[in-house]
């Protein structure tokens, strides 16, 4: 019997990367080009995409893509002090609901209802979860779904702030180039922060914490501190995207609270790449408008991101981005073994 | 007496819908997030096998218990045998599932009064001066009897023993023969036959609606947070206190209580003894 001959797939940095890892970086404009693509592209595709779209229904699309990006992106950072929560409604609904409070019932304007809301309602939830950092992994999770679920139900139960109505017509933007861009901005800020956070030295701990947390509690840093603060940033950037909704739609509600706004940033970060900011921005850009697309199967659509979630997980567990980023780096040929 | 009448069953309610749960966590350690909705969809089989295909209750209940034990099974070796030691990946992964099957029923449009599941035997009986549907008495009756069957089976049967093995040491375990692939499949497709179960014996106390779904699973994550994910004693003593709670503070304040008295339970035990009353096994490895 002969051998067939078999293959194997090299991969190889391409040179261009090799150089600018290092401080030959300046050398030449097409290193400096190839840095800075990657970064200037987004920045200036998402400036430039209201204007593309305009006001109308994509416009909206628009906006509620980058809500729930910065959703996942809050899902990512927690992810990364190895937080895993399965509750970024907690954040969304409890933003949402102190803007929606404040805005209804004092009658405060915009421009202090989402400071307020974001601060004030990412300290309410710091508070809720404080009880249970000390918690890892899957138990950490368990608490974060049912925490929603029961405001979902405490809400409904009791009759509190608007009960199952909800409150209804408060203030909107002034227009709606405001809203998109302000998301937008928020958007890119958090994006190219966390990623900046997460390389200094406060994100060195932060990393170091969800490898082996008795290690960097060993080195005499108190992580539930450090867990604490994250998951107050996390939740400032959730609960800022829930107040912005809210003024969006003028609406609060039970709704807020519900599964979706969980699950939609959850896929999104998922199927981007888990792992990398960017990654999940990629993954709720590409989730979002497909999902208004698919508008007409109503309340199949939250069925639909569960299974492309599962598939993701399954299939792809690298996530898009990695796959995107391996390519733009390396070249791949087939050499014969 | 209405308070220790009701206590009792609602121990009994919640002690059903956490044992599949906590079976398969406690074996393979697999959080199984669709437990609600297993409970939800072995009800709506056997539903649909009664009512459009004409098949007698018993008989539909049993292809029910069958069926969504095939389904975990087949869930676990499909799916879950990829993710096998992410624990984040599993669970995000059954929290998906689980959305997919509720969400779907809910698209079939199976929820209502027209959903109901017949009582074993109707009626009810005097005790003291309340009176009790057989039901619920029914309910106390299985949910104790299912206790002593699945404590015989585990600690009798070969398979009970296995199970045991795999969850005190995987790599032992498997050095002596024993597939953990395979063990840990059949503990899924047990916890999700043991989710039937109580779905077949409590749902006749009401209509069935899509939400429960994710009710039930908040039961019996709250079940488990309480009484230790693992034991079945803390399991037992998690449904009396919760069960009790709830309807002491049903009867005394409002109905609408109940799930402040959940939440409470769980954030104070989570505070002061974050691996559950009887919680053991992985307290230091996992929780905390």
């Amino acid at each position: 019997m002969v051998e067939p001959y078999r293959y194997r797939k090299e991969r190889i940095d391409r040179g261009i990367k090799a150089r600018s890892d290092t401080i030959y970086m300046l050398s030449s404009y097409r290193e400096m080009i190839y840095i800075l693509l990657p970064r200037i592209l987004p920045i200036s595709l998402l400036l430039f995409f209201p204007i593309a779209v305009g006001g109308g229904y994509w416009g909206k699309v628009l906006f509620y893509s980058c809500t729930f990006a910065l959703l996942a992106l809050s899902w990512e950072l927690m992810a990364s002090v190895g937080l895993i929560s399965l509750g970024q409604a907690l954040f969304f609904g409890v933003g949402s609901y102190v803007a929606g409070g404040f805005n209804y019932y004092l009658k405060w304007p915009i421009i202090l209802t989402v400071p307020v809301a974001t601060l004030g309602g990412s300290f309410i939830c710091t508070l809720l979860l404080i009880p249970v950092l000390r918690l890892r992994g899957v138990y950490f999770s368990m608490v974060t779904l049912i925490l929603p679920l029961l405001f979902d139900h405490l809400i409904e139960t009791l009759e509190i702030l608007g009960g199952t109505h909800g409150l209804l017509s408060l203030t909107p933007f002034p227009n709606h180039w405001l809203a998109v861009y302000t998301a937008i901005l928020a958007v890119i800020l958090c994006l190219f922060g966390f990623r900046r956070l997460i390389h200094e030295d406060y994100g060195f701990v932060l990393r170091g914490i969800r490898e082996d947390d008795r290690v960097v509690m060993a080195g005499g840093i108190n992580i539930y501190w450090y867990k604490a603060q994250t998951i107050f940033i996390a939740g400032a950037v959730g609960c800022f995207a829930g107040a912005l909704m809210t003024h969006y739609y003028q609406f609060v509600g039970r709704s807020d609270f519900a599964l979706d706004n969980t699950i939609l940033p959850l896929a999104g970060a998922v199927l981007g790449g888990p792992g990398n900011f960017a990654g999940s921005v990629l993954g709720t850009f590409i989730l979002v408008p497909l999902s208004e697309a698919l508008r007409a199967l109503g309340g199949l659509r939250i069925a639909l991101y569960s299974l492309i979630l599962i598939g993701a997980l399954a299939i792809l567990p690298e996530g898009i981005f990695h796959y995107l980023e391996r390519k733009y780096h390396q070249f791949e040929r087939i050499v014969s073994i | 007496m209405e308070i220790i009448i009701y206590g009792i069953t609602n121990s009994v309610t919640l002690t059903l819908i956490a044992l599949g749960f906590s079976l398969t966590f406690g074996i393979s350690g697999l959080a199984n997030f669709a437990h609600g909705a297993f409970y939800l969809l072995g009800g709506i089989l056997t539903w649909v096998f009664m009512n459009h295909l004409g098949v007698p209750y018993f008989l539909s209940a049993i292809i029910s218990i069958v069926a969504v034990g095939l389904f975990g099974f087949f869930l676990y070796w499909g799916l879950m045998l990829r993710l096998r030691g992410l624990a984040i990946n599993e669970v995000i992964a059954t929290l998906a599932t689980a959305i997919v099957i509720i969400e779907v029923l809910r698209y079939l449009g199976f929820s209502g009064f027209t959903y109901v599941l017949p009582e074993f035997i109707k009626g009810s009986v005097q005790i003291g001066n309340s009176w009790v549907d057989f039901q619920r008495i029914f309910l106390v009756g299985i949910g104790i009897g299912l206790i002593i069957f699945l404590y015989l089976f585990i600690h009798r049967t070969n398979i009970g023993l296995s199970f045991r093995a795999i969850s005190q040491n995987e790599r032992t375990a498997i050095s002596l023969g024993i597939d953990s692939d395979w063990t840990a499949a059949l503990s899924l497709s047990f916890g999700s036959a043991l989710a039937v179960i109580a779905g077949l014996v409590i749902l006749p106390l009401g209509s069935i609606d899509t939400q429960i779904g994710y009710d039930i699973l908040i039961s019996a994550l709250a079940v488990g947070i309480v009484g230790g994910l693992e034991s079945v004693p803390g399991i037992l003593v998690a449904s009396i206190i919760l069960g009790f709670g709830q309807i002491i503070v049903a009867t005394f304040f409002k109905a609408q209580w109940q799930t402040v008295v959940t939440l409470i339970a769980i954030l104070v035990i989570l505070t002061v003894k974050p691996s559950g009353i009887f919680g053991k096994y992985k307290e230091l490895e996992e929780r905390v």
